[in-house]
């Protein structure tokens, strides 16, 4: 049995079985308790498991995330909220400095079973400092692993994995997907970190993807469709470690590969999904691999700025037609 | 709250160390000719190129870990900056493990994995040298909130030298843990540089412990050359922590006579200055202290001097034939889960 439910309350779901389960998980982070969330994901929360662990903090993103990493290696299991991304910034020495860094520096002595989430990527005009994606840069550095999912019923099985996971791990979410609904199994489940799902099964031309862009790829796919091109669209899911696995297999049974990646183009995740297919597809290619990025520039506030900056599913038909050399 | 204690700094108070028995006594003195000839040694087996890599003494400092650990009681933390063989010393890491260490070599505390700057030893709770100035004050804050929340009666020492208290992360980790009464001694060893840049260079603020008093956190200037004055700031600070009054902040006064690190030939200061310092040697002063007041004779003084060199040159040993980790070994220890999957092409 499954119901239909948010993104914002699926991700709630998994926090509050979470926390019933397990007393040394906590949440903390800007107005998380007595706001219900920015994004409301935590409402509710505060009135089940109190102040001592919904907590509330001031602006400091930097301390409140160091202390999230001083707890973990102390034994609990913190969820460090961040508003976006965009603002955990101020906080990366300690997630790379420190929570990356922690297994490794004592020899395995002190481990860090710590999950940072927040909303991640582009929400309207929001102009340059709010609308970056963060996955990349995470995603680059070894002692982490990275999730980036959208769809409710996974979001909310890869949060209860990455709770109950003892390595630390960023969770990548969308500010403007909090409302996006899908059906989530009733019951207890985990979603296994590191494996990605196909949203829709193809065979002329492979379209790998993760987050919101997963959307923009089922829609372009749609579209294709109408005009005889099958197209399979995989999301992701998790960032690191990737699953090449599936897009290998995908690439081999579809003979051509787009990816659509929210990210600036430059040292990205599509130019790593890039990098991988044509090491381990090699003979399998038909056509160059193709990439649909953001734009290689900051994005600026007007609408016309938003729609130039962002992939869209005009701009991935378009990517498609060039690898399946269809010039109309 | 309590009543914050203002205290010119340097001051010297006369030594309520005549109060203390042989055994403390004894106990701070082959603590701190412990950390001393460890790292006497060090720096002969760096000038051999057998240790690598940043490398920063604590010669001269020795009386804060002695007193820190006379003071605290088994449960409490302790995680500190890079300047760390010292507190590690004080926690019960073996010099034999603390020499490996600095070679490099994987019977080290950490196995060759983190050298000079990163010893940790979970057993005795010490969460570590970091390597980021200023990083491990919201980390020792972190661990302190884990004792709250596990609601023990330990306390975290949070340690940062004077030029990690410039960073934004104290601001913000001294007014969490205020707001939520946290059990974290917070210790500003000031020994008067960050690297070649003076106190006074760094801030207006040029008397360390006044830093707490914006955050109307308990603070005082202490004394860091005499190991009792040590003793007794952090059993007052520990005692006000337990009782759940939350943080309390000492800035302890004490100075490196080696440079920043051993490649720093240390040109910002004058000979005086250091030769000033050195006259307060916490180590003389003790062993001058003990054999003037009959505390213990010559002969046994002399036999920890013996005792100590012996662990030493049993440690170099230790450390010579000890072998370098495999090169695979950089495989492990970065995830806890076991079959991760790293790109190896």
């Amino acid at each position: 049995m499954s119901r239909e439910l948010t993104l914002r309350d699926a991700l709630r779901e998994a926090l509050l079985e979470e926390m019933r389960r397990d007393e040394t998980v906590f949440l903390m982070g800007e107005e998380v308790a007595q706001y219900d969330g920015a994004y409301k994901v935590s409402k509710g929360l505060l009135e089940e498991f109190g102040e001592k662990r919904v907590i509330d903090t001031p602006i400091a993103e930097l301390g409140f995330a160091g202390i999230g990493v001083g707890a973990a290696m102390n034994g609990l299991r913190p969820v460090i909220e961040f508003m976006t991304w965009n603002f955990a910034v101020l906080a990366f020495d300690q997630i790379v400095n420190n929570a990356a860094k922690t297994l490794t520096q004592s020899a395995g002595q002190f481990k860090c079973p710590i999950v940072f989430r927040g909303p991640s990527g582009a929400a309207g005009q929001l102009a340059q400092q709010h609308s970056q994606t963060f996955e990349s840069w995470l995603g680059n550095v070894p002692g982490l692993k990275v999730i980036s999912c959208i769809d409710p019923a996974d979001a909310k099985g890869l949060l209860k994995a990455a709770i109950r996971d003892d390595d630390p791990i960023c969770i990548m979410e969308s500010e403007i997907l909090y409302g996006h609904k899908g059906m989530v199994p009733d019951g207890e489940y985990l979603v296994p970190i590191g494996k990605a799902a196909i949203r829709r099964e193809g065979t002329d031309v492979t379209l790998v993807t993760y987050n919101k862009m997963v959307l923009v790829a089922l829609d372009a796919a749609a579209e294709l469709a109408k005009e005889g091109i099958s197209a399979e669209v995989i999301d992701l899911r998790t960032i690191r470690p990737m699953d090449y696995a599936t897009i290998i297999e995908s690439v081999k049974k579809t003979n051509r590969i787009v990816v659509i990646d929210e990210s600036w183009p430059f040292a990205g995740i599509s130019a790593e999904v890039a990098y991988a297919v044509q090491k381990h597809a090699f003979d399998h290619l038909d056509a160059p691999v193709i990439r649909v990025n953001s734009a290689d520039t900051s994005l600026g506030y007007a609408p016309t700025f938003v729609e130039e900056f962002l992939p869209n599913p005009t701009k991935v038909i378009k990517a498609v037609k060039e690898v399946m050399y269809v010039t109309r | 709250m309590d009543t914050v204690v203002e205290k010119k700094p340097g001051t010297k108070k006369k030594s309520a160390a005549s109060a203390y028995g042989k055994e403390q006594y004894l106990f701070w003195y082959e603590l701190m000719l412990r950390i001393r000839r460890f790292e006497e040694r060090a720096l002969m087996m760096y000038g051999q190129q057998k240790i690598r890599g940043f490398c920063h003494v604590y010669i001269g400092q020795e009386a804060v870990s002695a007193g820190l650990e006379s003071a605290l009681i088994p449960g409490d933390g302790i995680v500190t900056a890079y300047r760390q063989h010292g507190i590690a010393l004080g926690r019960g890491v073996s010099c034999r493990a603390a020499m490996a260490e600095l070679y490099g070599k994987e019977t080290g505390i950490v196995k060759g994995k983190g050298g000079s700057m990163h010893f940790f030893y979970a057993a005795n709770k010490y969460f570590g040298g970091n390597g980021i100035v200023g990083a491990q004050i919201p980390i020792g804050t972190g661990i302190a909130f884990a004792e709250k929340y596990k609601g023990t009666n330990n306390l975290c020492v949070t340690m940062f030298g004077d030029g990690a208290a410039r960073q934004g992360a104290l601001y913000e980790s001294f007014n969490m843990a205020m707001t939520w009464k946290l059990p974290v001694l917070y210790i500003c060893e000031n020994n008067g540089y960050a690297m070649g840049t003076s106190v006074e260079r760094t801030s207006n603020v040029e008397e360390m412990w006044k830093i707490g008093l914006s955050f109307e956190m308990p603070s005082k200037s202490v004394d860091g050359m005499d190991p009792a004055a040590v003793h007794e700031a952090i059993q007052e600070a520990a005692a006000h922590i337990r009782a759940g009054h939350g943080p309390y902040y000492l800035e302890i006064k004490t100075y490196r006579y080696k440079g920043h690190s051993v490649s720093d030939p240390a040109k910002y200061r004058s000979k005086d200055e250091v030769q000033q310092y050195m006259d307060l040697d916490p180590i003389k002063t003790v062993e001058d202290l003990v054999l003037s007041k009959k505390l213990a004779s010559e002969a046994e003084i002399q036999a920890i001097k013996d005792r100590i060199k012996e662990e030493i040159d049993d440690a170099v040993q230790f450390a010579e034939n000890s072998a370098y980790p495999d090169g695979k070994e950089l495989f492990t220890d970065n995830y806890i889960q076991a079959d991760y999957p790293y790109i190896t092409d």
